[in-house]
């Protein structure tokens, strides 16, 4: 039994399964997040105090990251424009930056998360701290999920390539719409916690 | 209309299907087949619905008999929950918090969406499976695992959640171990039901038969349709939510704590700087579209059963399709209406019951549609359609009983007491749960073959009927003599509650009563499995593809590829021979049957 247009786009809608299913959860996503910025409005206006992001954050480490998580769409991109091209070994390239991109992100993270609780900046301390911490492990953890998805494309998951590559190609093409929407996060995340 | 190459070749594919042979395991319980998946939703629901009323039933005692220990088996409950046989507060605490969210999240809505909506929805729209089989598995699997640690929660030191389904923080945020558990549970039902919502819609969208155009869908279809943006969209912030708390419990920030707080004498130890009233936002945010994600599958069974045994076409069916979308809509904007009480002034207050006036006008549309589809029906009144026709009136009472309880100045009387959990159980106790026993009587032989028992069918029906308005009606009269709700006692050291109290013992019997109603459907349910009366593809004469499938279907469900003719509810064509057109039937098959 085979479940209809998996791969092929259904004439009608103009769409394969994947692709609606992608966008539906980037829907639900948005919610997600839309829901934890509304509240950091919410608690941002009933604050009598609120810091300042950098007088707590590290701003250059960040700015580093939202220039790392860029270039990683980039490269996204560029993994799933070779596969349309036809060509595997650029794929498997620029999908391997893409990786590496996310673990830089994610070292670069590590580094700020340690010097905060060196210094006892914890959850605990104030609500600020608090939606920072919240927001951006959220976030921390839908990078380690694109990465996830992104790594098992570029290893187990290639195996695809060689049978279906169409469906391959899709496959590349919903991860790295997932991996975009991740990098759009930090684009709302950055201003908001370091720089207002 | 386009014609679409939906389904592959079937017929072939079918004869492999046939061969294939999976193990025990596969092909029962790690299953991707939507049927199976559905029947597991339904089996678990039905398991959990009977758990959260048995959590009811020793409330009830309480209620009925505050303090008195409990004759028999309330000893079994342990020194820490019923020393001696009589309720600890605690413990009423935890059967309450626990009997609303095991009801709403892993009795209702996994039998009424995952359950229905699994099992019939392919099959009406005449798709092989879901759009996504090993999703769907994996979102009743994680369902499972919310339950389960819902489950495990009485377990742990202090019992399960006590701080009532809504969680209202701070008192969640101090309370035991147990509102750790739920938090985690209600993760994994939130991840269950973002799967199986993504699946429904874009199963809807793709997978349907050659010529089922958009408003060839039946209303089920609809209903489930909605029902998944619903869940889709409003669950999320419910989970933002849900990990503040978990900060607020495990890291101890202060998203839900004020500052200055002070529990028992006591600063507590949290720096405070937090909104308490930013969860009652965030929680029904989620919970007033979770309200029609309850009753809209409901209205979607109901409308099946009822074209189909007024033998009529649906009065009104492009109406309430337009009403359902409005109805789903409008539901993202009314959920203040549950905190008229919080101080947010007469403007914003202004705004909400504006909207929950607004969104009562759908509903109406689409109770009214469905009463003005039996005008003139040849009604044929069999078990289903007692239920379906039961559904209308006591979910109207739901509804009515809901218009005061929206305006901010009627509310203020009636605002958590019995009035309020009265209305809403009329919604979906007797509204939503009889459209469910209507739901398992109506595709009960599809889903085995074999018809359900009439006669223990209405011996079911009637006493039910009878035995949940005496439960519900006399909350109405609790709640405006002003008896508040999740009372210990239900009231009695109140003297102004006195002069009514006497209800309690009423609704007590009258809940017991209502489990003694229940027997006769488990003994029909198991027994027709077994020994009922063998059926065809279509006992009912219905319209709709899922009766183009064998009963039951078998994997791959249709034994040729299923193609719509026309509308879903042809019944009564003037100048057909039958009273009944289905939509999988062509002209020329139409003409030689």
């Amino acid at each position: 039994m085979e479940i209809p247009f998996t791969v092929a786009e259904r004439p009608d809608t103009g769409l394969n399964n994947g692709k609606i299913g992608i966008w539906l959860f980037l829907a639900s996503e948005v919610m997600l997040f839309g829901a934890l910025f509304a509240s950091y409005l919410m608690l941002r206006i009933g604050a009598t105090v609120w810091p300042r992001g950098d007088t707590i954050l590290n701003v250059p480490l960040a700015t580093v990251n939202t220039i790392v998580l860029i270039s990683s769409s980039v490269t996204m991109v560029m993994a799933w424009a070779s596969l349309k091209r036809n060509d595997f070994g650029k794929f498997r390239l620029f999908q391997g930056l893409t990786i590496l991109a996310g673990l830089c992100f994610l070292g670069i993270k590590y580094v700020e998360y340690s010097a905060k609780f060196h210094h006892g900046l914890l959850p605990s301390k104030n609500t600020f701290l608090a939606i920072y911490f919240t927001l951006t492990g959220l976030h921390g953890l839908h990078v380690i999920g694109g990465m996830v998805v992104n790594g098992y494309l570029w290893g187990p998951g290639a195996k695809l390539w060689k049978t279906d590559p169409e469906h391959f190609t899709n496959r590349v093409e919903n991860s790295g719409l997932f991996w975009h929407f991740v990098d759009l996060v930090w684009i709302f995340l950055f201003p908001i916690l370091y720089l207002l | 209309m386009a014609t679409l190459e939906t389904a592959p070749a079937h017929e072939a594919e079918h004869e492999h299907a046939g061969h294939e042979h999976l193990g025990f395991w596969r092909q029962y319980v790690f299953s991707t087949d939507h049927k199976v998946i559905g029947i597991q939703y339904a089996m678990t629901g039905l398991l959990f619905l009977f758990f959260g009323f048995c959590l009811m039933m020793l409330m009830r005692w309480q209620l009925a008999y505050p303090g008195r220990a409990l004759p028999l088996i309330g000893k079994l409950f342990g020194e820490d929950r019923m020393p001696g046989g009589s309720m600890l507060p605690e413990f009423y605490n935890q059967l309450g918090a626990m009997h609303g969210t095991i009801m709403v999240f892993m009795g209702v809505v996994p039998l009424a969406v995952g359950g229905f909506g699994n099992f019939v929805l392919p099959l009406q729209i005449g798709a092989p499976d879901m759009a996504f089989p090993k999703i769907n598995m994996a979102s009743y699997w994680s369902y499972f695992l919310g339950g389960m640690t819902m489950l495990a929660s009485f377990f742990v030191p202090g019992g399960a959640a006590q701080s009532g389904w809504t969680s209202y923080a701070p008192l969640s945020v101090i309370a035991g171990q147990g509102q750790t558990m739920w938090l985690f549970g209600m993760i994994f039902l939130i991840t269950s039901s973002l799967l199986g919502s993504i699946n429904f819609i874009v199963t809807t969208i793709q997978l349907r038969a050659n010529g089922l155009s958009f408003f060839r869908l039946p209303f089920f279809v609809w209903a489930q349709l909605v029902t998944s943006f619903l869940l889709l969209l409003a669950f999320p912030p419910l989970e933002a939510a849900g990990v503040m708390q978990l900060m607020d419990r495990l890291a101890g920030s202060s998203f839900f704590m004020p500052s200055g707080l002070v529990v028992s004498g006591q600063h507590v130890a949290y720096t405070g700087g937090g909104n308490p009233l930013l969860w009652q936002h965030l929680f029904w945010f989620l919970a007033h579209p979770e309200v029609y994600v309850l009753i809209l599958p409901a209205f979607g069974i109901v409308a099946e059963v009822i074209a189909n045994n007024t033998r009529k076409p649906l009065w009104g069916y492009k109406i309430m399709v337009y009403s359902l979308w409005f109805l789903g809509f409008m539901s993202f904007i009314v959920w203040a209406h549950h905190m008229f009480f919080t101080g947010m002034g007469t403007t914003m207050a202004t705004f909400f019951q504006t909207t929950t006036m607004i969104i009562s006008i759908p509903s109406v549309v689409i109770l009214s549609a469905l009463f003005l589809s039996l005008w003139g029906g040849s009604i044929r009144f069999n078990t289903p359609m007692l239920f379906a026709l039961a559904f209308l009136p006591m979910f109207g009472i739901g509804g009515l009983t809901g218009l005061p309880l929206g305006l901010s100045a009627a509310d203020i009387p009636l605002h958590d007491t019995y009035y309020v959990i009265g209305h809403f159980h009329y919604v979906v106790a007797p509204g939503t749960i009889f459209a469910l026993f209507a739901g398992v009587y109506h595709w009960f032989p599809k889903a085995t073959g074999r018809k359900m028992s009439e006669r223990l069918g209405k011996l079911h029906f009637w006493p039910s009927l009878i035995f949940i308005n005496g439960i519900f009606m006399p909350m109405f009269i609790l709640g405006l003599a002003g008896v508040s709700r999740r009372l210990y006692d239900g009231g009695a050291s109140y003297d102004f509650a006195k002069p009514v109290l006497h209800w309690n013992v009423f609704m007590s019997f009258s809940a017991w009563g209502l489990a003694l109603a229940q027997i006769p459907f488990f003994i029909n349910f198991f027994l027709s499995i077994k020994r009922g009366e063998k059926v065809g593809d279509n006992p009912w004469e219905a319209t709709t593809l899922e009766w183009a499938a064998p009963s039951p279907p078998p994997h791959g469900n249709f034994t040729t590829a299923p193609a719509a003719y026309r509308g879903p509810y042809e019944y009564s064509v003037p100048g057909h021979p039958a009273d009944f057109t289905p939509q999988f039937l062509s002209a020329q098959q139409q003409a030689t049957s």
